[in-house]
């Protein structure tokens, strides 16, 4: 008798117990497991076909590049020699395209420091007339395709006898960036009002306190637009394209690009030499990710 | 009294006018530092799009001297295959790339905002290939979407699919190939949707809460809502960008054959007009066409987002 109602108790505890407590629990564990198989899934997309192209960039020529089932790991190849003959070929010398597309990644951090961040500072602390009108033209000039100006801007270096010099590459961004005078703005708008009225009671001039006060408190956004910077001279095919016509000028997206469109290149030197241009943007996302990613943050929070 | 007065006037008249020079100062410095950027803008924006225009109307081709022939680079283009083959490829390309870049980055974006632990290290993978070059992209992707013997088939033909596509080697599946190698590099707009996320205030959520929605009514009527910022921007820098595809169009349909065609990007086709074949006043006229089309295109865009782009109020954002 007394055993009963403490059985019903225990039953409906029990399954007070279940709805209560073990569902929901198994249902976050599914819901976490299934999260979980999709990310892995998804970094499986990302990084097995870079390990599949060190694998095949590891082969010897002897052995078939592709293979049923595909060898996505390097376990039995380990022709590094690969490397060295991509990189050292006499016809395609990718160490000489490397430091050509450093030179011109070098011009063009200093001229994208100087001209930016004049112009931002211009456009960020002070007050002049016009203003808001060019600060318009500045985001429109960002949509124009510089399809329409690629080819008036080519025969503008021709006639200046630049054709075949990294000069066109290089000095336009001593003219300024949009996309880069819109990053430094923004960035210098943060800075507060008092910074200014200060340094104009102390007698600084404009230059002086733009040289000494705001251009060292940039320092965060500048990282953010040299990262930006490496990225797209690394990566600029059709500009070296229009402008260089010397193999000892080229750079390494030319190079690449002419190697893989060349009749049956060696495709494990073609891994090679592509997984020679895909390292140093990596190695830079890596130590630069914080920046790179607050960079392109913001800009999307404020555009 | 009154001379107390007075003199305040006379002070705050001295006043101002100090003020006055000095804003003319300001001014004339601020244009000062623009310099650089306004040269700039007459000699390497503003000029050479009104120059392209007039090259256009010519038949500039470096080897003779430039004739005035009117409008008949324009008329040419309606009997030329290449540029109609072009701007079929173009649009088809942004007709489809838009849509799914858009839905795979949010969807993407939302996934990785959840809280869960390692979080870090997945959003890191995920990005990393956003940084690499468009070209080194295309060579990967080209010899792994191989038809016959490449990785993407094989592992289609494992789960069972009977005749995967032949990808680059066909018409119909190049463009879809080409997105794919795209997704590979999503990340980017994936972050300015993941910071979209993080900046929608928690309050929005708690009130909704409060208000009894569900998480999916909470999605449609919080974030999606909240999100529409971020969507418009990529939509905008989406479709700049679609327009001028090169890189990996010049990498896959560099070796000609089917590729060529059905991967002849509008830009790979001025590129050739004009520095391959030297025709640049042709090569002029057509990327006026297509800026044309872009800045309608655009506009469209811009109009339509006053309908469904949702902007904080002004005091909101102060």
């Amino acid at each position: 008798m007394q055993s009963n109602p403490t059985l019903i108790q225990r039953h409906r505890s029990a399954k007070r117990h279940l709805r209560d407590d073990i569902i929901p629990r198994a249902r976050k564990l599914v819901r976490l497991l299934v999260l979980y198989a999709i990310l892995i899934g998804l970094c499986g997309f990302v990084l097995l076909p870079v390990s599949w192209m060190l694998t095949a960039a590891l082969k010897p020529d002897s052995v078939p590049f592709y293979t049923i089932p595909p060898q996505w790991f390097p376990t039995e190849h380990f022709e590094w020699r690969n490397f060295e003959t991509a990189l050292l070929d006499p016809v395609r010398p990718f160490l000489r395209f490397t430091l050509n597309t450093l030179i011109i990644f070098g011009g063009n951090v200093v001229g994208t420091i100087f001209s930016c961040t004049l112009v931002a500072y211009a456009f960020a602390r002070l007050r002049f007339r016009g203003s808001g009108f060019l600060f318009n033209v500045l985001i429109i000039t960002m949509l124009i395709p510089w399809q329409s100006q690629m080819i008036p801007q080519f025969l503008l270096f021709l006639e200046l006898g630049w054709y075949g010099t990294y000069l066109p590459l290089i000095v336009p961004s001593f003219a300024g960036n949009a996309f880069f005078i819109f990053l430094i703005r923004q960035y210098m708008r943060t800075f507060p009002r008092d910074l200014d009225e200060a340094a104009k009671i102390d007698g600084c001039s404009y230059f002086g306190f733009f040289r000494h006060i705001i251009l060292p408190l940039c320092r965060p956004v500048l990282a953010v637009v040299v990262v930006f910077m490496f990225l797209g001279s690394w990566g600029d095919l059709l500009g070296p394209l229009i402008y260089l016509n010397n193999t000892d000028q080229f750079t390494i997206a030319i190079g690449l690009a002419n190697f893989a469109t060349r009749y049956n290149p060696n495709t494990n030197l073609l891994m090679a030499a592509n997984l020679v241009m895909m390292i140093p943007p990596i190695l830079v996302f890596f130590f630069a990710q914080e920046q790179l990613i607050g960079g392109i943050a913001s800009v999307g929070l404020k555009g | 009294m009154q001379a107390l007065k007075q003199s305040r006037v006379r002070g705050r008249n001295q006043g101002k006018r100090k003020l006055g020079a000095m804003e003319r100062r300001e001014e004339r410095v601020a244009y000062l530092f623009l310099l650089p950027w306004l040269i700039g803008l007459v000699v390497f924006i503003i000029g050479p799009v009104i120059a392209s225009l007039l090259i256009s109307l010519t038949d500039w081709n470096l080897l003779t001297p430039p004739n005035w022939i009117g409008l008949k680079n324009y008329e040419k283009m309606f009997s030329d295959r290449d540029f109609y083959n072009s701007l079929r490829v173009t649009f088809r390309f942004v007709i489809m790339s838009l849509p799914v870049y858009t839905l795979v980055s949010l969807s993407l974006a939302l996934l990785l905002n959840q809280r869960i632990r390692g979080m870090y290290v997945f959003r890191t993978v995920l990005f990393m290939p956003s940084v690499i070059a468009g070209t080194a992209v295309a060579v990967l992707w080209s010899i792994l979407l191989n038809p016959d013997v490449g990785v993407v088939n094989q592992i289609l033909g494992a789960i069972g699919v009977q005749q995967p596509p032949r990808w680059l080697a066909s018409r119909d599946w190049a463009i879809p190939a080409v997105i794919l190698m795209g997704l590979w590099g999503v990340g980017g707009g994936v972050i300015i949707y993941l910071a979209g996320l993080q900046n929608i205030p928690p309050h929005l959520y708690e009130a909704a809460t409060i208000d009894g929605a569900n998480p999916s009514q909470k999605f449609r009527f919080v974030t999606l809502p909240m999100l529409t910022p971020s969507i418009f921007f990529q939509l905008i820098t989406g479709l700049v960008a679609a327009f001028q595809v090169f890189d990996v169009a010049y990498v896959l349909a560099g070796r000609g054959g089917t590729r060529a065609s059905a991967l002849q990007f509008y830009l790979l086709n001025v590129y050739e007009e004009g520095f391959q074949n030297g025709r640049f006043g042709y090569a002029s006229a057509l990327s006026w066409v297509l800026v044309v089309i872009a800045t309608i295109v655009i506009l469209i865009t811009f109009r339509t987002s006053e309908r469904w782009v949702y902007y904080e109020s002004e005091e909101d954002k102060s």
